[in-house]
């Protein structure tokens, strides 16, 4: 690596020397958690709509969790957060316009 | 002396708009651009279930047990990737290199629950036509319609997980070349020698364990021709990868086992 590289290495592993263990401990056992909850659904026999609904919800939260902390996106400029996470957003949602009409038509008017 | 050097080039230089140094935002990029190949299976699949009747629910209590397990062993890598990365930034290379090594354990465990779970299904009927017949298994085979029936279940479900098992796959190798650089090449070789002949000749295994051989070509190549000591960054980006392939089985889980258990 070039010196700026080194120098703008050396400056991020210095963010990363101020966090505490304690705190990846907490993600991980949030993490579980949520994993024990998805699974306890999963023997309730619930509605298949209002069960994705819950276990899409939870891994929205674990995916904040893990990009946020175990990849440090929390704690990168905000040039970086917003960059990265509104362009693979915008490019999954825009997969959904293939996806939604004839998944809303599916369901409302059954397999055709 | 690492601000001073910052300054002196931000005269020539402008400064890195993402305020990080250019191996991660290139692995960032990367990640961006995977995140849609699985986003694009994940769709494949929630489309194939909607859209087909008759979609099977493969997953009794047992595989559901089985893919909670390796969910935590994926969870469980996660958190020793982060200490991995911790030790690499305070300079112990001692806690570095063991804490890559439980990481890479665990995707390991991960990997071969997954086997195991594959070749049961397979065992029982759900199968592609590209894979080998299981001899002495068509008559027992609880789901032998299912492939003739609902075959974009076999082709969805196959492809996602089989892309996963991949990228983690990968990822033990990178983390196994991180952490003990040219030794781990001799032991990824042995890895090869017992996949491949451990495993029968009719499973998917016994040929998609030339992965690892491919995989020992390449990182010899590259760990002979640009030689180094990796460092806290190199670490890092390599966590970032690991976390991702983490990150991703968070929606394959609920999205294809949980969603599609049978509990009796």
């Amino acid at each position: 690596m070039d010196t700026i590289q080194i120098a703008i290495a050396e400056r991020v592993a210095e963010q990363h020397r101020h966090h505490g263990k304690a705190l990846f401990f907490w993600v991980w056992g949030a993490l579980l958690l949520m994993t024990a909850i998805e699974v306890y659904l999963t023997y309730q026999n619930m509605q298949p709509g209002k069960m994705l609904t819950i276990l899409l919800g939870l891994s929205l939260v674990k995916a904040a969790l893990i990009i946020g902390y175990f990849m440090h996106l929390k704690y990168e400029v905000s040039s970086m957060k917003w960059l990265t996470m509104c362009s693979v957003v915008a490019c999954l949602v825009l997969m959904t316009i293939f996806f939604f009409p004839d998944a809303f038509r599916i369901l409302y008017l059954g397999v055709k | 002396m690492a601000d001073s050097a910052v300054h002196d080039i931000q005269s020539v230089y402008e400064p890195s708009l993402f305020g990080t140094y250019s191996k991660k935002i290139g692995m960032w990029l990367f990640l961006l651009s995977d995140s849609l190949t699985f986003g694009a299976l994940l769709y494949a699949y929630s489309y194939g279930r909607i859209s087909t009747d008759g979609w099977p629910t493969p997953f009794h209590s047992e595989s559901i047990v089985n893919a909670t397990i390796m969910t935590a062993f994926l969870l469980t890598s996660s958190l020793t990737m982060v200490l991995a990365v911790r030790a690499s930034v305070h300079g112990d290379a001692k806690g570095q290199r063991l804490w890559l090594l439980a990481t890479m354990l665990c995707g390991t465990g991960f990997i071969v629950l997954h086997g195991r779970e594959w070749s049961n299904l397979i065992a029982e009927g759900l199968t592609l036509p590209m894979f080998p017949k299981v001899p002495g298994h068509e008559a027992a085979s609880e789901f032998v319609n299912v492939s003739k029936t609902v075959p974009q279940f076999g082709a969805t479900f196959f492809g996602l997980t089989g892309m996963h098992m991949l990228h983690v796959t990968l990822g033990v190798i990178y983390l196994g070349v991180v952490a003990l650089r040219r030794k781990f090449i001799p032991i990824l070789l042995v890895l090869w020698m017992v996949a491949w002949l451990a495993t029968p000749a009719y499973s998917p295994f016994h040929y998609g364990a030339h992965v690892l051989l491919i995989s020992a070509i390449v990182c010899s190549i590259i760990l002979w021709l640009k030689p180094k000591l990796y460092d806290s960054s190199d670490v890092e980006v390599a966590g970032l990868y690991w976390h991702f392939v983490d990150l991703v089985w968070m929606f394959i889980f609920p999205l294809v086992y949980l969603m599609s258990a049978k509990i009796l």
